[in-house]
């Protein structure tokens, strides 16, 4: 149980209680401030987060059921405790109605304060993790769950969140790893779409047919295999939002076709004669750029306007270096819940090493090295060796500067095939990229797989 | 080494010399730290709340910071019984990362008795100071119920920790302390 977390707020007009109580708690490793009224107890509230607030009932001015009524409508989850050296049944019963966490009356034994502690702090540990395992299994992320500090990134977060309220299309663009599938999910999960379903499909991942069938469905007997009828990915998400990931990659037939389902929204299944209607709000996404693909003709310039309605762009993790912190943090709560495993933070020294990697793979990347940084380290600090981030290798990547940047990742990817035996999957957590981005970029650079654990050759 | 502790008794009745000596051996054992016992007829009788019959620890801390110089630490021991405003008492209080410490006695054994008691009573007194002390020294309060950094609420609690720090606060007590002397 990290403890610094836990932030009590102790409100007395009496200098000495505020002192001497908050000097006691102290002690226990919470993160400790005082107001000396009920006004100042709200402001404190306006500004930042709190825990638990200790109040006494009787203030001049507000008194401390009213500081009670008001912290419960600025922060509903934080902890009140009324402490009271004149106690009446009455004061202890409204209290309570209104909210308040306990009651006490002064003096209190200190096993008493004591106990009340550890008891608010085991509860509110155990209703984030709650929070936080709903949203693993749901993955129902909102804007609030996506965490900065960088201007460009609350630019972002604006302009998602005012299309989350409208029906239009977004495109979302950014390198991998930088989380456009997230802010997908925050954009549906926030608009008034919500309560219907969000599918995601990767454009990447199949091949056309396959592709063709997953989005649009099939008749029983279109194909071989096609045993009974089945329901596509914009049937499923009928009412909903369908998030076509890298949609930069799809054939020019599925151009057309999904130009067609945007334009009329209506679509044929594979082997069918009856069209079907569809409601259904499209996010895209690509690593790719597309206006440059619509230039070389790979990309129909007019399912490129289809989708380009509100283009936003995700800025790589190395353009907001200073949303490491708050990132690693995050990781850390996280991933220490999934791993069971107790981990305060990273070492100063280790923040520095992350600061100064590039960060290719981005937040992705981000998670895999805080990941095994958490399995490997050996305390409940995670030190710069836990990370295994390969400094030597990046000094020489950067150091050979004759060779274009499309080489450096032929090479550094080939490299790091070699190392994984030819296994994609761990090529791709190494690189901190997704299995499909890997595929598009062995394709790309034409390194052939020899076979499913051999080598890999450029 | 600079950093070294004074022991004070301000207490009501007459100082206890051989408890106060081992208090100052287990300090030089526990911080390796320089310890001496002083004796001063002032009081901290201000300190004294006749309502509810107990002395303010808070007064008394703020009333031996007065009388600190240097970089000594001061660590006052008392046999009154001593409170903070909303608790109905506490064994000690301390500044957290400060220069003074005071622990009351009171709590600690009801009469003296048999050696056993005597032993008991000793070694509680012992493991209060520690902990004070040790609060001085920017220790918190350790999750490890035998740590003497523990918070003990109650004297099964006091009795369940030892007069020494664990590994984790130890060489937490060790970083602490070199910053401490760099700054000096």
């Amino acid at each position: 149980m990290n403890k610094e977390r836990t932030r009590v707020l102790v409100v007395d007009d009496e200098e000495i209680v505020r002192e001497s109580l908050s000097g006691w708690l102290a002690k226990d490793g919470y993160t400790l401030d005082t107001a000396p009224d009920g006004q100042s107890a709200l402001d404190a509230l306006r500004r930042e987060r709190w825990s638990i607030l200790l109040v006494d009932l009787k203030m001049p001015g507000m008194d401390g059921l009213q500081v009670l009524e008001a912290a419960k409508t600025i922060q509903p989850d934080v902890a009140v405790v009324i402490m009271t050296a004149f106690a009446t049944v009455e004061t202890a019963v409204e209290a309570m109605k209104m909210g308040a966490y306990d009651y006490l009356v002064k003096p209190f034994d200190p096993e008493e304060l004591s106990l009340m502690m550890v008891k608010i702090v085991a509860q509110q540990q155990l209703v984030r993790e709650n929070v936080l395992l709903r949203k693993v299994l749901k993955r129902d992320y909102h804007f609030r769950d996506l965490i900065s500090k960088n201007p460009g990134m609350h630019r972002v977060f604006d302009l998602a969140r005012s299309s989350a309220r409208s029906q239009s299309t977004v495109l979302i663009l950014g390198e991998s790893g930088t989380g456009k599938e997230l802010l997908a999910r925050a954009i549906h999960a926030e608009s008034p779409r919500h309560q219907a379903p969000f599918v995601a499909v990767s454009c990447a991942a199949l091949t056309e047919t396959l592709l063709e069938s997953e989005l649009f469905g099939h008749e029983k007997g279109s194909f071989t295999g096609a045993v009974a009828r089945r329901k596509g990915k914009f049937e499923s998400a009928h009412g909903g939002t369908l998030f076509l990931d890298e949609i930069g990659d799809i054939s020019s037939k599925l151009q057309l076709d999904l130009l067609r389902v945007l334009e009329d929204r209506t679509f044929f299944r594979v082997g069918g004669s009856e069209a079907v209607e569809v409601d259904v709000r499209i996010v895209a996404a690509t690593n790719r750029d597309l206006r440059k693909a619509v230039e070389q003709g790979q990309f129909r310039d007019d399912l490129y306007y289809r989708l380009n309605v509100v283009p936003i762009t995700i800025p790589p993790l190395r353009q907001r270096l200073e949303d490491l912190p708050l990132l690693i943090e995050h990781f850390i709560e996280h991933l220490g819940l999934e791993m069971n495993r107790r981990i305060d933070g990273v070492a100063a020294e280790t923040l520095a090493a992350l600061m100064r990697h590039d960060w290719p793979g981005n937040v992705r990347e981000l998670r895999n090295v805080i990941e095994r940084g958490m399995v490997v380290a050996k305390g409940t600090i995670i030190m710069p060796d836990d990370l295994g981030l390969d400094a030597g290798a990046a000094r020489q990547a950067v150091a050979d500067v004759t060779l274009s940047l499309d080489e450096v990742e032929r090479r550094h990817i080939t490299a790091v095939l070699n190392h994984a035996g030819g296994n994609v999957t761990q090529a791709a957590r190494t690189l901190g990229i997704d299995r499909v981005t890997l595929y598009n970029k062995i394709r790309k650079y034409g390194l052939r797989r020899t076979d499913e654990n051999g080598g890999t050759q450029g | 080494m600079a950093a070294d502790v004074h022991i004070w008794w301000i207490g009501a009745d007459a100082a206890d010399d051989s408890l106060l000596d081992g208090v100052r051996r287990t300090i030089d054992r526990v911080f390796g730290v320089r310890a001496r016992v002083e004796h001063h007829s002032d009081r901290p009788t201000h300190a004294f709340d006749p309502r509810r019959g107990q002395h303010s620890s808070t007064q008394i801390l703020k009333w031996l910071v007065g009388r600190s110089s240097g970089n000594r630490r001061t660590l006052a021991v008392t046999d009154v019984d001593l409170f903070i405003p909303v608790l109905t008492f506490v064994y000690g209080e301390a500044q957290l990362g400060g220069s003074v410490a005071v622990v009351s006695t009171a709590r600690l054994t009801s009469s003296p008795g048999p050696e056993r008691e005597r032993g008991l009573f000793e070694n509680r007194v012992i493991k209060e100071c520690i902990h004070e002390l040790g609060h001085t020294f920017g220790l918190i309060h350790c999750d490890a119920a035998e740590c003497v950094m523990s918070r003990s609420v109650n004297l099964i609690e006091v009795d369940a920790k030892l007069t020494t720090l664990c590994g984790d606060c130890y060489s937490h007590f060790q970083s602490l302390h070199r910053k401490d002397n760099e700054h000096e």
